[in-house]
Order: structure tokens, then C-alpha cells, then sequence
């Protein structure tokens, strides 16, 4: 199931969705075992930002009906850590590496892709456009002008695939991909998490530190089936769809919606070996319709 | 599973984990079950639950956890019965640090909370003083878990009439010189915390908190110390008393 993915070169279309595998914190927890038979053709690191980030206050966790809403608020050890503390351990696994990366601003998104493209262990870099811009206000992946704006500034920077993670918060998502496409990202990847809220039913105040989260595993499934079909149907780009993947059978039902790679992400934090299991599935099931024709 | 057992309000999940590594004392194990676990059809459950380990009998594989029924996935757990399925990960986290000091142990635990003394006892080579608080007698069939210990219940059907951590105030005037491990309700671990912090004792807890995965990755279960935000899955659950401004960690002992 080899294929080439904005020119990397992967061994089967499963990867993780950011922030729900840790490559360095998995390895501490079940030794080299797990890095060996690593379970991702790739690996999608947390969300970096310039600055380290000491994330929300707690509870970040809610469990919904057939998912999950979390308020974690993107803790990192900030660029300088990142360079000098993870990304040496992550280049040697034995997977080409994504870094996410997320800036309030344009000038930062700039300062974090002009600082990790250039590092060989960088296979290429996705933008994380789910927060506000200071300057504006607007949410740069809610807003195709904002997000035109930020493409303009980052683009010329480097030649290595930049792939735009888009928010599911959107009135027209099809408007914010043409517009990621038109100003040069290499690839799209959808969806984050969608906004929700949780009310701790002893007080009936906001359960959640961050007051809101972001819901994701099996209850968004439908919702990133028909966002990935409505942004297949808007460009040519290659889509990494991820949105509530449990089995084989989700991966494929994504890779027919127009993915062209599939994430898997909450269903990696009940099952650490999530990756390789619905990577066998999707094999089995692919296998299955191939002899029925 | 290998046998279920009934202990008062508490269950006692046994199972064998031939393949797996051993754990130590105060590590846990993320459970759910190989049936109705989210998924399918079903709703909640969905993420698995962390145990403590209560007990690891050092011959065989068996790995023995206690639950008490309090939401959907300890109702669902609770429901097992030999020979069901249990899915495991782990051993997981950063246990009890044994006998590091010249110091007597001096074990203190409250209601489900008191599993990982359980295999602390088992591990534990010097003599040792075990303090355990429950609701009521019905609560307290849960002690016969665990060997010689002193009980106290809220409501005094069962041994001292009072809170498990006036017995604790008195042992610690009584003898100093101790090492305290507490494991229990949120409440009571920070009346331990503090009885700590006034009489300068060393002590470690065993804290709780919700985890969505227990290895590290989702960044769910931070508890704040005075080291920062600390991710309680692989950090913890054990920590060391003197890290904390308070056991009272938002979430916990929901």
C-alpha cells in the first residue's frame, strides 16, 4: 500500500492525528517495542509554537457519548525546547516526521517554518489554523482572506510540503480550501476537533478549565465524512482525513470520500496500537472488495 | 478473568496478563472491556478507565484490581464474570517509592482508594502501621484486603468514630519518625497533605484524575504542583507530597 504523498515517500496511508500520539512519551511507557513496529507510516508531532505553553487548567477531559471533548490548550516546551530536546529523539524514528505548528500571528508562523523546514529530520509541516490572529482577531483557517494572507507570508519560505489542517468551525469550508489552494499549500487535512461544551451536572457550571473543548472520536465521524467530500469536491489538493477512525472500515470510508491519507486520533488514546490494527483492517477490507469485483 | 469477588460495595476484578510485565507497587492499568465498550452500538463507556493495581501475586500472572460502581465504565467492569475479556494497558506510571528513608511506613487509605496499599503491604520488607477510613461498616469489608490495619468510618459502626486522618494525627505525634503513603478521596489526601506539611513528614500520594489514554499522549490528566502542570499518567499517580499546593485537583473524585 506504498505511496507518495506530496513527494514523501510512505509505507501505507495511516498516520496520527496531532496531539494524540507521543512518539517520545509512548516509547517511555512501553519501550522500543512500540517504536520498532512503529504504527503510523508517519508521525504528526504536537503542536509547536514560538513560545513554550503551559496549556489550560484542569479538567481538560470530558467523555461524551462515543467521544471525547478535551480542553488541553496546546502545552509544548516552545520552539527553542522543541529543537533542542525533541526533535532529535523524533528523527531518529523510523517514520518521516510532520511537525504541527501553530503561530497567533503571521510573523510567528513564519519564525516557526523558517527555523524547523530547513532541518533534514523535517519531512514537511502542518499548519495548525484553529486560533485567532492577535493582529485581526479573525481565526486564520475560519477567514479564506486571513488564510490567503498567511500563505503569502509563509510559502516563499520553503519548498517543503506545507499542509493546512483546517477547522471544521466554518460556515463554508469549500471557501477556506480554494483559498489554501489558490495561495500554495501543498495539502489539506481535516478535521479538527469541533467546538463544544460539557456542564459539570453538580454545579452546572462549565466542566472544562477552558470553559470549552474540542469533540472528537466516533461522534464527529459523519461530520468528517461529508467535510472531506465537500473539500474533495472544491480541489485537486491530496486531503489527510481524520475525524472519529476506529476500524478499517472508517479509513476506507474517508479514502472513498476523496483522503488521500487517513489519521487516526482519539481511538489511539483506548488502544495505543490503534494504527496498526486499523491499518490491518483497512488491508483486509480492501483485499475483500478487490475479489468481489 | 479469572474470578470475580464480592467484597461489601467493592469488586475484585482477578485476571492473568501472561504476556505482560509485572508491575510495582502504586503503577496502573487502563481497563475496559473486550464487549459493549463504546465502539459499536454502544454510547458511554467510550475512553478506558485507570486501576491501581491491587494486589500482583508473585506467582502466576494475576493481576487483581478493585472497582466500585459509581458511573458507566466501573457498572460495565463491575458486570464481568470469568471468563469474560478484560482488555489491559500497562503496567503504567511511576509507583511508590519503597523504604527510601529510615523511616517507618506508615500507610493511610480511604474507601476504593486503599487498592494500591494493598500491594505496597505485599512489597513492603520492614514493619509497617496501615490506617484505612471508610463511610460505614458496610464500606469497611473492604479492609479484610488488606493485613492488621486500624479503621476508622464516618458514621462509627466500624472501629474509631471520625475521620481516618485523626488516627494518622495521632500516630504521627505518637512516632515521627515516618514515611506516610496515602491513597484515598480527594478531601482526605489533602488532610494528609497538609498533616505532612505542618509536621515536616515525608509522604507520597497516590492521586487520581480523569485520563483519556494513561501513557502520555493526550496531556488530560495534569495535576498542578509546584513544578508546573504534572501529567499524572506518566509523572504520577504516585507523587511526593511536598510537590503539591493541594490534593484538591479539579476533576478528581468525580
Amino acid at each position: 500500500m506504498s505511496l507518495t504523498f506530496c513527494g514523501v515517500e510512505l509505507e501505507h496511508p495511516i498516520i496520527n492525528a496531532s496531539g494524540t500520539f507521543d512518539a517520545l512519551a509512548a516509547e517511555r511507557a512501553f519501550g522500543e517495542q512500540l517504536t520498532e513496529h512503529f504504527p503510523f507510516s508517519a508521525f504528526v508531532s504536537k503542536t509547536v509554537t514560538v513560545e513554550p505553553r503551559r496549556g489550560n487548567p484542569p479538567p481538560r477531559l470530558w467523555e461524551l457519548s462515543g467521544g471525547l471533548l478535551n480542553s488541553i490548550g496546546l502545552p509544548n516546551k516552545g520552539l527553542a525546547g522543541y529543537l533542542r530536546e525533541d526533535l532529535p529523539k523524533l528523527a531518529q524514528l523510523p517514520v518521516p516526521l510532520i511537525v504541527n505548528v501553530m503561530g497567533f500571528s503571521a510573523e510567528q508562523v513564519a519564525e516557526l517554518v523558517q527555523s524547523l523546514a530547513p532541518r533534514e529530520a523535517v519531512a514537511a509541516l502542518e499548519l495548525n489554523v484553529s486560533c485567532p490572529n492577535v493582529e485581526t482577531g479573525l481565526i486564520m483557517g475560519a477567514d479564506p482572506q486571513e488564510l490567503s494572507r498567511l500563505l503569502g507570508r509563509v510559502r516563499p519560505l520553503t519548498d517543503k510540503p506545507l499542509i493546512v489542517k483546517l477547522t471544521p468551525n466554518v460556515s463554508d469550508v469549500s471557501a477556506v480550501a480554494r483559498a489554501a489552494e489558490d495561495a500554495g499549500a501543498s495539502a489539506l487535512s481535516l478535521i479538527n476537533t469541533i467546538r463544544g461544551m460539557a456542564l459539570d451536572p453538580a454545579t452546572g457550571e462549565p466542566w472544562l478549565g477552558g470553559i470549552t473543548g474540542g469533540a472528537s472520536g466516533p461522534a464527529v465521524r459523519a461530520i468528517a465524512l461529508a467535510q472531506v467530500r465537500t473539500v474533495r469536491d472544491a480541489v485537486e489538493l491530496p486531503i489527510i482525513g481524520m475525524g472519529g477512525v476506529q476500524r478499517g472500515r472508517d479509513a476506507a470510508d474517508l479514502l472513498r470520500a476523496g483522503a488521500d491519507l487517513v489519521a487516526v486520533g482519539t481511538e489511539s488514546f483506548r488502544d495505543p496500537g490503534a494504527g496498526s490494527r486499523v491499518l490491518a483492517e483497512l488491508k483486509r477490507s480492501l483485499g475483500t472488495a478487490c475479489n468481489q469485483r | 478473568m479469572v474470578a470475580r469477588e464480592q467484597h461489601g460495595p467493592y469488586v475484585v476484578l482477578r485476571c492473568e496478563d501472561p504476556a505482560g510485565p509485572r508491575p510495582e507497587a502504586g503503577q496502573f492499568y487502563m481497563l475496559s472491556t473486550a464487549e459493549c465498550w463504546g465502539g459499536g452500538e454502544g454510547e458511554r463507556p467510550f475512553l478506558p478507565r485507570a486501576f491501581s493495581v491491587l494486589r500482583a501475586p508473585a506467582d502466576g500472572h494475576e493481576l487483581h484490581f478493585l472497582l466500585q460502581d459509581v458511573g458507566p465504565g466501573t457498572k460495565r467492569l463491575c458486570e464481568l464474570e470469568p471468563p469474560d475479556e478484560l482488555l489491559l494497558v500497562g503496567p503504567l506510571g511511576v509507583g511508590w517509592k519503597l523504604a527510601r528513608q529510615e523511616r517507618a511506613p506508615l500507610l493511610v487509605g480511604g474507601g476504593v482508594g486503599i487498592a494500591p496499599l494493598a500491594i505496597l503491604q505485599d512489597q513492603l520488607t520492614q514493619a509497617h502501621t496501615t490506617l484505612l477510613g471508610f463511610r460505614d461498616a458496610a464500606h469497611a469489608a473492604g479492609a479484610a484486603l488488606l493485613s492488621n490495619p486500624r479503621l476508622a468510618t464516618d458514621d462509627g459502626s466500624a472501629g474509631h468514630h471520625g475521620l481516618v486522618t485523626e488516627l494518622l494525627q495521632d500516630r504521627i505525634r505518637d512516632d515521627p519518625h515516618v514515611e506516610i503513603y496515602g491513597c484515598g478521596p480527594p478531601a482526605m489526601l489533602e488532610a494528609v497533605r497538609g498533616l505532612c506539611e505542618q509536621t515536616e513528614t515525608p509522604g507520597q500520594l497516590a492521586l487520581e484524575a480523569g485520563m483519556a489514554c494513561g501513557f502520555g499522549a493526550c496531556f488530560g490528566c495534569v495535576v498542578a504542583t509546584r513544578e508546573g502542570y504534572l501529567r499524572l499518567c506518566i509523572d504520577g499517580p504516585v507523587l511526593d507530597a511536598a510537590k503539591l499546593m493541594t490534593a484538591m485537583s479539579p476533576g478528581a473524585g468525580h
